[in-house]
C-alpha cells in the first residue's frame, strides 16, 4: 500500500485515492489537430520506467486532483503538487523524467 | 506437503494422484554466444517471442535468428501467469485470433515434441448482477455465432460443476449464472516456454540470455540492428516481443505506443487434494482459479491501479482478491497462501493486443496482451513469424494493427472487467 501525500489531506492510504496516469497533458483544440495527433492526445501517456508525474484524485477524502512525483521502479513518493502550476523539478536522477508537460 | 486436518479435506471430484513430472533432456537449448548479425533478431525471451523464433525457422525456413533477454528465458510474465487458456471473446477478430491460438495448443505438444500439461478441463466464467449476465450472455451468443465451444450454465449446473462453490444468494457476489468454454483449460507455463525455446534452437535459432537491447541503429527510417548490453548486433529485421518493457524500446526506436504498465499478481497455495477440476474466472471480483495438476490452488488478483516496473503488487489487492474467493470458496479458508508475485503487464486503451508494423521499416511489434496473453502464445509467435517473413500482417492479425488507434478501429475488450485473463 502506497502512502500518498494529498497536498489539502495530508499522508493517507493509497485506497482512498483513484490514479490518473500521466500529468500535465493540455487539452488541445481537436479541430486543429490532424487524425494521428488526435490519435496521440487521445490514446498515448508517457509509461516511464523510474520518476513519473502523474495524476492522482483523493475520492474519499478532499475530492480533489494533484500531481504526484513517485518512481516507477522503486516506488518512492516524491513531491506532490497542484495542477496548473510549476512542476518541480524530478527528485534524484535515478531514472528518467517523466513529465511532457 | 499432504493433507493435514489443518488442510482441506479430499475433495469430491476424486483424488488424483500427483502426477510425477516426464525426465528433462540433459539439454534443452544450445547455449552459444551471438554472432555479429543476424537475419531476424527478436527481443524479449518469453514464452511470445521464443514462439515467433520457432515458427520463423518451421514456417518460413529462416534459421539465421537469435531471440535476445535481458534476463534469463520466461522470466517476464510467461513463467508468472495463471495460466488460464480461453478463445470465448466478445468480437469477431478477437475470437478469431484467440481461437487459432487455441487451435494451434490442442496439437502443440505433439508438434514441439515436449510435454506441457495442456489439460483442457474447461473454463468457467460467473456472472454476479444482472448486468453482468446481460454481458455474459452477450458474449455467450456472440461466440456461438463465431462457432467457438460454449455453454450457458444456470447456478445449479455451475454448483454441478464445481461442487465447492457457494451459490447462496445472500452473498456480496451471488453466483446468477456462467458461461462455460469446455475446450479451454490450463497449461505449466516455464515448460511452454522451455518447449518452444528446445524446438527453435534444435532449428538452429540462437536464444541468448542476459543480453539487454539498449537501443537502435536506424538509417533513413530502417532498422540496421540493435545496441545491447553486450555490444552491437546486426540484423535485416527486428521484432518486439517485450510486454511491459514495450513502451521503452519503442522510445528507444523513436515513437511512441499506447500501453501502459501495471503489476498484475497471482498467489498459489501448498499442494491439496483435488478439489477443483475446471478453472473458475470471475472478472466482477478478480478472482481466478484453477488446481494445477499436482494439487496447488493457482490464484490470479487484479492489476494495481498505477504505473509501474517492479514486478511486485500492493498486498491490498490480493487481500481484496481474497475476501471474495473466500465468499464463493468457503472450503479455501483452511488453505494457506505458499507464495504470491508480481509481473509488468502491458495494457493497451482497448485491451486487445498489438501486433504488426511500426513506423520504423523493418522493425516489428508485438505487446499489449496485458493481462491475458499466455492463453495467446502459439496464435501470437504464428502471427508474429508470418508479419515479420512477409513484411505484412496475416490477415488474422491485420486488425491489430498500432493504426487502429488514429483509425478508431478499437477492439474493445475490457468487458465487465478491466483484468481478462
Ligand atoms: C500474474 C499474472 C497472471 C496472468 N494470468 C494469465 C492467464 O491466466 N492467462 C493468460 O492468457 N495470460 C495471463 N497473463 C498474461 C500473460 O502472462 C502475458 O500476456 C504473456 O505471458 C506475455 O508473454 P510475452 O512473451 O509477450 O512476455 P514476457 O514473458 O514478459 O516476455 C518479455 C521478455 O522481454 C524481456 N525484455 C524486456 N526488455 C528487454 C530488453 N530491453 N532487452 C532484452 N529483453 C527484454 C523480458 O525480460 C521478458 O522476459 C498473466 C500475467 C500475470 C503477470
Ligand atoms: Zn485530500
Amino acid at each position: 500500500m502506497l502512502y500518498i501525500p494529498c497536498p489539502h489531506c495530508g499522508l493517507c492510504n493509497e485506497t482512498e485515492f483513484h490514479y490518473g496516469a500521466e500529468a500535465g497533458v493540455a487539452y488541445p483544440d481537436p479541430n486543429a489537430l490532424t487524425d494521428s495527433e488526435w490519435a496521440k492526445y487521445l490514446h498515448i501517456r508517457a509509461n516511464p520506467k523510474g520518476w513519473f508525474a502523474e495524476r492522482w484524485v483523493h475520492f474519499a477524502g478532499c475530492g480533489r486532483w494533484f500531481n504526484l512525483w513517485r518512481n516507477t521502479i522503486t516506488h518512492e513518493i516524491g513531491l506532490a503538487y497542484l495542477p496548473f502550476t510549476t512542476q518541480p523539478k524530478a527528485p534524484g536522477n535515478t531514472g528518467q523524467e517523466g513529465s511532457r508537460a | 506437503m499432504t493433507n493435514t486436518p489443518d488442510t482441506l479435506p479430499p475433495g469430491k471430484i476424486g483424488r488424483r494422484k500427483a502426477a510425477m513430472l516426464p525426465e528433462q533432456p540433459p539439454q534443452l537449448w544450445r547455449s552459444v554466444k551471438a554472432r555479429k548479425s543476424y537475419d531476424v533478431i527478436i527481443v524479449g525471451g518469453g514464452g511470445h517471442g521464443l514462439a515467433t523464433a520457432y515458427y520463423l525457422a518451421k514456417n518460413h525456413g529462416l534459421s539465421n535468428i537469435a531471440v535476445l533477454e535481458k534476463g534469463w528465458l520466461a522470466g517476464g510474465n510467461t513463467a508468472r501467469n495463471t495460466t488460464i487458456i480461453r478463445s470465448n471473446y466478445l468480437w469477431d477478430e478477437s475470437a478469431a485470433i484467440y481461437e487459432h491460438s487455441l487451435k494451434l495448443w490442442e496439437t502443440l505438444e505433439e508438434d514441439l515434441g515436449y510435454e506441457m500439461f495442456f489439460s483442457q478441463r474447461g473454463v468457467l466464467t460467473l456472472a454476479h448482477s444482472v448486468s453482468d449476465v446481460r454481458s455474459k450472455r452477450r458474449s455467450f451468443y456472440a461466440n456461438a455465432l463465431n462457432g467457438i465451444d460454449c455453454e450457458w450454465l444456470t447456478p445449479a449446473e455451475v454448483k454441478k460443476l464445481v461442487p465447492i462453490i457457494n451459490i447462496s444468494e445472500d452473498v456480496r457476489y451471488p453466483v446468477h449464472g456462467a458461461t462455460y468454454q469446455p475446450r479451454g483449460g490450463i497449461a505449466k507455463h516455464d515448460w511452454v516456454a522451455w518447449g518452444y525455446a528446445k524446438a527453435a534452437s534444435d532449428l538452429g535459432v540462437d536464444i541468448i540470455q542476459g543480453t539487454e537491447v539498449t537501443g537502435f541503429n536506424i538509417q533513413n527510417h530502417k532498422v540496421q540492428g540493435v545496441q545491447t548490453s553486450q555490444g552491437d548486433i546486426a540484423a535485416g529485421k527486428v521484432a518486439l516481443v517485450a510486454a511491459g518493457h514495450s513502451s521503452i524500446l519503442a522510445n528507444l526506436a523513436g515513437f511512441s505506443i499506447p500501453i501502459q504498465s501495471r503489476p498484475l499478481q497471482a498467489l498459489v497455495s501448498p499442494l491439496y487434494e483435488q478439489v477443483l477440476n475446471t478453472v473458475v474466472m470471475s472478472g466482477a471480483v478478480h478472482v481466478y482459479v484453477s488446481q494445477a495438476h499436482k494439487g496447488e490452488l493457482v490464484m490470479g488478483a487484479g492489476t494495481d491501479a498505477f504505473n509501474s516496473y517492479a514486478q511486485r503488487g500492493s498486498f491490498h489487492v490480493i487481500e481484496h482478491q481474497l475476501a471474495a474467493a473466500l465468499e464463493l470458496f468457503p472450503i479455501f479458508s483452511r488453505a494457506k497462501v505458499l507464495r504470491t508475485w508480481g509481473g509488468i503487464v502491458d495494457i493497451a486503451p482497448d485491451a486487445s493486443p498489438i501486433i504488426g508494423l511500426t513506423p520504423v521499416e523493418n522493425l516489428f511489434i508485438n505487446t499489449g496482451w496485458g493481462t491475458g496473453g499466455f492463453k495467446a502464445t502459439p496464435g501470437s509467435g504464428w502471427l508474429m513469424a508470418h508479419t515479420i517473413a512477409h513484411g505484412s500482417p496475416h490477415e488474422l492479425n491485420r486488425p491489430f494493427a498500432l493504426d487502429r488507434f488514429i483509425t478508431g478501429h478499437l477492439i474493445d475488450e475490457h468487458g465487465a472487467a478491466g483484468v481478462a485473463h
